[in-house]
């Protein structure tokens, strides 16, 4: 799961010089969707993907996993046609229909080819409007959620990622599971499905994607087909604020080989002018692979583990800052102590310069590679679209990357990132 | 970054599925290939050298030693520091990797095109002037080391897996994980990745694959500058290997902790040979079967098993037609529901097969993989990673990366008696392997309780 996680933070942070060059034409919805439009003809592939507020932060404790089980249940069966039959009507015009799922967000992605847009964008609006929310289904579906949250609780890495988030959050949503608790699954029946997506799937709350294959003309009546099916368009609830003051360090026995360590605190949300100074740091720091601090001391110099890693993950509310390792349990204690020194000094005394120049020098040089693709594109404006990023962001992205100072981000982590306060966790200990 | 690591990777159908008639190739003069295949979509390149090396290719005592070598290339050559070239592609801005299977290693540079030739000429250096001091090999056998923990010795599943190869294939180095075995990697020395190096890192054993926004005369003209001097060396002639004729099911239980059991089922079946027409038919059969059982929400054992039944949280099936040992086997894999033992769904998934012997496929479902086939091509054209990937598997292999070409037209071919035939020739019980994990309770001194196990 942690390694989930870094592709979708890499997905979320990472922008591209060519922005100039790819023209995001944007429109909002006479209902208030936000939509935005990559046209591209060089392939035959029309790519569209929408997001909802409906993540996991939308969970009570009570019903925990509803937020997962809605969306889930979207794709399996809608407009009174069948799980099957809806699954083979895709199939029957090679288009792909999938699904995806995070603490804030629910979203929903359609790949068709070109010439058969029209009926795969009629079933795709189906699935988004009227999904069945069949009895047999639902009863089914719990069962397998159930299992496999069942069969999460013997894994180290699952039982220390739920254990942190649980840590770091305490009684906010955040710290729910998203596949809600075994208890807490049982208890989800029809009726709460049904209210979750009346109160959670708003066209006022939804952002729609489109890149591809398609006219500005045909984009615009997709958009308004979409956005206009669903139940209501009230304000969307506000999320709680997260409230960290309690420092913990937990320890769970695991009769695994390795012991998995999480360590960090909840630190910064969406939209923080912080945020693009940390990240450059965190890519110096631990973010940046084998050219990071954090790889180099632990596996380079040692060869303590495999993997070592921290990221900063933006939530709409404050997401974690996180830093993760599996070692060979009588090495964790060891490793801990490394990965402390590391951060203590570098927010004591930030990059070198020539450590700047190096980030820099990735984050513009590589720019290009982030937007490569059809699908590449769909994504990072997917994440721009949801948190509402400003047109520029990718043309103004570089230039911001290229002005941030090694005094700036000693002074942004410094200010930010108070060690005293990390929380630990770990699987697996001795 | 991870180092990869490609098992089943031609498991699902739209891997073949890209008609690629532009892509170009020489040979220098040491015997590298070059190939390359232009895509001006974006101003990227990917730049992939593939040796024809891997697990395949180890001895008893020395498995893991491909993958060791993949980790020790990144530690320097006679004029850089271990990781200096990390630094280099990363100043780049660009992306790198590697990745070691049973029949190859591969390593990748994802660049701004006008980068290309700092991938070369890292590539070319350590191609042929990689240093192994024994203080760097101690440190990063300790990370492969914690690789397998992390891949292998905590993950039932994969515990599963590697112990289903081992009981298939006993003679065949397939049977050999790629990791290798932790006693091998705790008894392995430099001299021993030294070893492999020298064996195997000719340039006459390494193809170089470019995709992406470039000039194909001018990588051809990079690739001499920075390639054709490296001395070529003779590799060492490979002795065909072969698995004898299993006679009598395999099975085995594997103990770990977890709550759920598992079911890895499989039987040893043919693969298209380096002709591209050797078994074609049998090959494209099991190839279309992989598709109708299983790889979407509407395949049959989904449908049956999992959906309708409710009798397995999930069922998948895998085949490989492609390899360059030439063994394969067509597998299922499975996760009862409660209630349902092991043996019961062993039970439920060959009643699938045998049900498609006795009443066949229809042409509905026939129809459906060449859909997925054919819009998979479209697809997949939107990945320049995809394309080189897809080159360099197939010729490190040992089959022409043109054997694509058609790749649409045999699966059309498929007829429902092909498939029958396939599965009653070789879906019997005497060339069956079963492994099945029975779940352990986290905590030793607590027995387990409450669903049934199948020995």
């Amino acid at each position: 799961m942690p390694i989930k996680v870094i592709l979708i933070s890499m997905l979320i942070f990472l922008a591209n010089s060519a922005s100039a060059a790819l023209n995001i034409q944007h429109w909002k919805s006479s209902n208030g969707a936000s939509i935005y439009f990559i046209e591209n003809h060089d392939l035959p592939i029309v790519d569209i993907n929408v997001d909802f507020r409906a993540g996991s932060v939308r969970d009570t404790k009570q019903k925990s996993g509803l937020a997962s089980l809605t969306n889930h249940m979207m794709v399996l069966g809608s407009g009174g046609i069948n799980e099957e039959d809806l699954a083979n009507q895709f199939i029957d015009i090679g288009a792909q229909l999938n699904s995806s799922f995070d603490q804030d967000k629910s979203g929903f992605s359609l790949r068709t080819l070109s010439e058969k847009r029209r009926e795969a964008i009629d079933l795709f609006t189906l699935v988004l409007h009227k999904p069945n929310f069949d009895n047999q289904t639902i009863k089914r579906e719990k069962k397998r959620y159930i299992a496999s949250i069942t069969q999460s609780e013997t894994m180290p890495e699952s039982i220390a990622s739920k254990a942190f988030m649980k840590v770091l959050y305490g009684e906010h949503p955040y710290a729910l599971p998203g596949s809600g608790e075994v208890e807490t699954i049982k208890k989800i029946g029809k009726k709460d499905l049904q209210d979750f997506y009346k109160n959670n799937y708003l066209s006022n709350e939804l952002s729609i994607v489109i890149v591809g294959d398609i006219s500005r003309e045909e984009a615009e009546d997709l958009a308004k087909k979409i956005s206009i099916g669903f139940p209501g368009s009230k304000i969307a609830e506000e999320i709680p604020l997260v409230n960290y003051n309690e420092q913990q360090d937990i320890k769970i026995s695991h009769p695994s080989k390795q012991a998995h360590l999480y360590y960090g605190a909840p630190i910064i949300k969406r939209g923080d002018p912080d945020f693009l100074t940390l990240y450059l740091g965190n890519y110096i720091l631990g973010g940046g692979g084998f050219v990071s601090r954090l790889t180099q001391e632990i596996r380079e110099d040692r060869g303590l583990a495999y993997s070592v890693y921290s990221y900063f993950m933006p939530f709409l509310e404050a997401g974690p800052f996180q830093i993760g390792i599996q070692t060979k349990k009588d090495q964790v204690e060891e490793a801990k102590k490394i990965i402390q020194k590391t951060v203590s000094n570098f927010i004591k005394n930030g990059p070198t310069q020539k450590e700047l120049r190096r980030a820099k020098d990735f984050m513009i040089g590589g720019f290009p590679l982030r937007l490569d693709s059809n699908k590449s594109i769909l994504e990072y404006v997917s994440m721009m679209a949801f948190y509402k990023y400003p047109l520029d962001y990718l043309e103004t992205f570089t230039t911001r990357i290229d002005r941030i100072t090694a005094e700036e981000i000693k002074s942004a982590f410094q200010r930010r990132v108070d060690m005293s306060k990390f929380s630990t966790v770990i699987v697996g200990s001795e | 970054m991870n180092f990869l690591k490609l098992v089943f990777i031609f498991c699902l159908t739209p891997f073949l599925a890209q008609a690629d008639q532009n892509v170009q190739e020489i040979t220098l003069k040491n015997g590298m290939r070059v190939l390359v295949k232009e895509d001006h979509r974006s101003p990227v390149v990917v730049s992939m050298v593939w040796y024809r090396a891997g697990s395949l290719d180890e001895v008893n005592g020395k498995t893991g030693v491909a993958h060791v070598l993949e980790h020790m290339m990144f530690k320097g050559t006679k004029t850089t520091k271990p990781g200096e070239y990390s630094e280099i592609v990363a100043a780049a801005g660009g992306r790198e990797n590697a990745f070691t299977g049973a029949d190859y290693t591969a390593y990748f540079q994802r660049l701004e095109k006008s980068k290309l030739p700092i991938s070369m000429k890292m590539e070319a250096d350590r191609m042929q002037n990689l240093v192994i001091t024994e203080e760097e090999f101690k440190k990063e056998i300790s990370v492969v080391m914690e690789e397998r923990r992390w891949r292998t010795d905590d993950k039932p599943k994969a515990q599963v897996n590697e112990l289903f190869n081992s009981l298939v294939f006993r003679a065949h180095p397939y049977g050999k994980p790629i990791v290798g075995w932790m006693n091998d990697l705790q008894n392995m020395t430099y001299e021993d990745a030294i070893e492999w190096y020298k064996m195997w890192y000719s340039p006459s054993n390494a193809i170089l694959v470019v995709a992406g926004d470039v000039d194909t005369k001018q990588v051809f003209a990079e690739a001499r500058k920075y390639f054709s001097k490296i001395p070529a060396y003779e590799i060492a002639k490979r002795k065909p290997q072969f698995e004898p004729i299993q006679n009598g099911s395999r099975r085995a239980v594997l103990k770990a902790p977890s709550k759920l059991p598992y079911i890895q089922m499989g039987y040893p079946t043919p693969t298209l040979g380096k002709d591209g027409i050797t078994n074609k038919k049998e090959a494209f059969a099991l190839e279309v079967l992989v598709g109708i059982l299983s790889g979407t929400s509407s395949s049959r054992l989904n449908q049956n098993l999992v959906k309708k039944t409710s009798r397995a949280i999930n069922v998948n099936a895998g085949y490989s037609m492609l390899s360059r040992g030439g063994q394969s086997t067509f597998e299922m894999y499975g996760t009862p529901s409660e209630k349902v033992s092991v043996v019961e769904l062993e039970k439920y998934l060959k009643l699938e097969l045998k049900n498609i012997v006795d009443h066949g496929v229809t042409g509905i479902e026939l129809k459906r993989v060449i859909t997925s086939v054919i819009a998979g091509e479209v697809y997949q054209k939107d990945s320049v990673m995809g394309a080189a990937m897809q080159i360099g598997q197939l010729e490190t292999m040992g089959y022409s990366h043109k054997i694509v070409d058609d790749y649409i037209d045999n699966i059309k071919k498929v007829t429902s008696k092909d498939i029958q035939d396939v599965i009653e020739k070789y879906f019997h019980d005497d060339a069956l392997t079963v492994v099945t994990l029975d779940p352990q309770p986290l905590d030793k001194n607590k027995t387990p309780k409450g669903r049934p196990h199948a020995h």
